[in-house]
């Protein structure tokens, strides 16, 4: 582990997890993993369904609570001062969870609310991750009225709002169709380059490569790599990362195709 | 940190107001329901109508209270939203007091517009402040047994079949039907073991202004019953995401 100076809000690590574990009846979703995500980087975690990306992403960000284990989130353990690191983080969830009865601009005022932005800035943040995400125009209409990609945007706009340090991403262009996923992956490459820390959960390999900075390859619970998608593919001699991924998880590119057949 | 959560009660109630309290199952159970109830006592017995207004306004609290939990939880836990909401820099516990102060509100507006209606519409001369003093913890203890109900299912026709089931044996039991005091010695056991009755015994005290101590004994059973509900609905939300 590193040093304490190194890790939290000023240092450079941003999250550091250790033995993380989780067990859902006799299930064990996460198995005693063990990462470090550096301050400003994309760093992706890889896997099929069932590999435990969404039950890490919910320890660390207190939806749900370690059966062993530890981990900081912005220097804040997640066990006893989360509500600290909530302050700090923005999290997208798979499923575009706003409001369907708010409109674009009510949902990204009540989170503001909800996050404690100061009145006087509330209006004008949300107006600005409106035009930033090309909904400006939309502003007025209710969330059940966009169209899946529109609703992703908004709700990647929506976990902004208080201008988090550290955003978590969890399958954000999951089910959407070539145009909008490229759309919101040029977003994802911008909100990098304002320095924003990005730890994103995808199947899709070729997103993982355009985007992520190191990847940790995640099945049945256990991290079997981490590493740079350009070791990872000099490691396994791969000329692609779906290649490389393949090779060292040992599934089969059928299987691979299924997963991404179901989250479509 | 308690100014955090203090914030995100009353906006988590706000939202919830905007949001919920025009969905199709707030307006049946929460204002049609009540509605034809009172208006089918009334062409039963016009005559003696003034004597089941506290019993009508008890139950239009009961029904609203809990039809409102029912939404502003299910639909949320259904569609992921109240995941949302514990993303925020809040504690569990303030997320839940927003969903019951919510639900509580909707029983107020419509307490409120049962009673105004009864005393403009039948000439009754109530005690103001005791109606208050009963009306605000019924509506707290009323929705927090909805809260305690509804966080233990999914979806918004489960929790609605499920609080049908205390709905009802309070309204026997409550007095409304039958007095508590002629009931056979087990039920008035029961009887005073529901928070319905202290709502009813209250609200008929501050109809009658005999007894002021009466009326205070009932607000502070009915917090009592506030207290009771919530920690284990908070319990059993953070069970849920464990």
């Amino acid at each position: 582990m590193r040093e304490a100076w190194d890790v939290g809000m000023g240092g450079k690590v941003v999250i550091q997890a250790l033995n993380l574990t989780k067990l859902y009846g006799e299930v064990l979703a996460v198995d005693h993993i063990s990462f470090e995500v550096e301050r400003g980087e994309v760093f992706g975690f890889l896997g099929p369904n069932g590999a435990g990306k969404t039950t890490t992403i919910r320890m660390l960000t207190g939806l749900s609570k370690p059966t062993e284990g530890e981990a900081s989130v912005l220097g804040f353990d997640i066990s006893s001062e989360i509500v600290e690191a909530k302050r700090r983080i923005g999290v997208v969830p798979e499923i575009s969870n706003l409001y369907d009865e708010l409109s674009a601009i009510d949902n990204l005022l009540f989170m503001a609310q909800l996050y404690g932005v100061p009145r006087s800035e509330r209006r004008r943040r949300a107006e600005e991750l409106l035009k930033i995400f090309g909904l400006y125009e939309r502003r007025d209409s209710f969330f059940r009225t966009f169209s899946r990609g529109m609703k992703r945007a908004l709700t990647i706009a929506a976990a902004l709002i208080h201008n988090p340090e550290l955003l978590f991403l969890d399958e954000p262009t999951a089910g959407l169709d070539i145009v909008a996923a490229r759309s919101l992956r040029n977003l994802i490459s911008n909100l990098r380059q304002q320095g924003i820390t990005i730890f994103l959960t995808t199947h899709y390999l070729e997103e993982a490569d355009l985007l992520c900075d190191r990847v940790a390859i995640l099945v049945k619970g256990k991290i079997l790599k981490i590493d740079s998608p350009k070791a990872l593919k000099e490691l396994t001699n791969s000329c692609s990362l779906e290649d490389a991924f393949i090779k060292i998880t040992g599934l089969s590119p059928t299987i691979m195709a299924i997963e991404k057949e179901r989250k479509v | 940190m308690w100014r955090d959560n203090l914030r995100g009660i009353y906006y988590i109630a706000l939202k919830d107001m905007r949001t919920y309290y025009l969905k199709p199952p707030s307006i049946s159970w929460g204002i049609i329901f009540p509605t034809a109830w009172i208006l089918a006592f009334y062409l039963r017995n016009p005559v003696g109508f003034e004597e089941l207004v506290p019993g009508l306004i008890a139950m239009t609290i009961l029904f609203s209270t809990t039809a409102a939990e029912a939404v502003v939880i299910n639909f949320e836990l259904r569609l992921g939203s109240l995941e949302r909401l514990l993303l925020a820099p809040i504690s569990l516990s303030s997320v839940l007091l927003g969903k019951v102060f919510g639900g509580a509100v909707f029983g107020l507006i419509m307490a409120a517009v049962v009673t105004i209606g009864s005393i403009v519409g039948l000439g009754l001369s109530p005690n103001v402040p005791y109606l208050i003093l009963v009306i605000i913890p019924s509506s707290l203890a009323f929705s927090s047994l909805g809260a305690l109900l509804c966080v233990s299912v999914r979806e918004v026709f489960e929790a609605q079949t499920l609080l049908n089931l205390p709905r009802f044996i309070m309204i026997f039991l409550c007095g409304v039907v039958r007095p508590v005091s002629a009931m056979p010695t087990i039920l008035q056991y029961l009887a005073y073991t529901m928070p319905l009755t202290y709502t009813v015994d209250g609200l008929q005290h501050s109809f009658s202004t005999t007894s002021s101590t009466m009326v205070f004994i009932d607000t502070l059973v009915l917090t009592g019953f506030f207290i009771i509900f919530i920690f284990p609905a908070i319990k059993l939300l953070s069970k849920k995401f464990e």
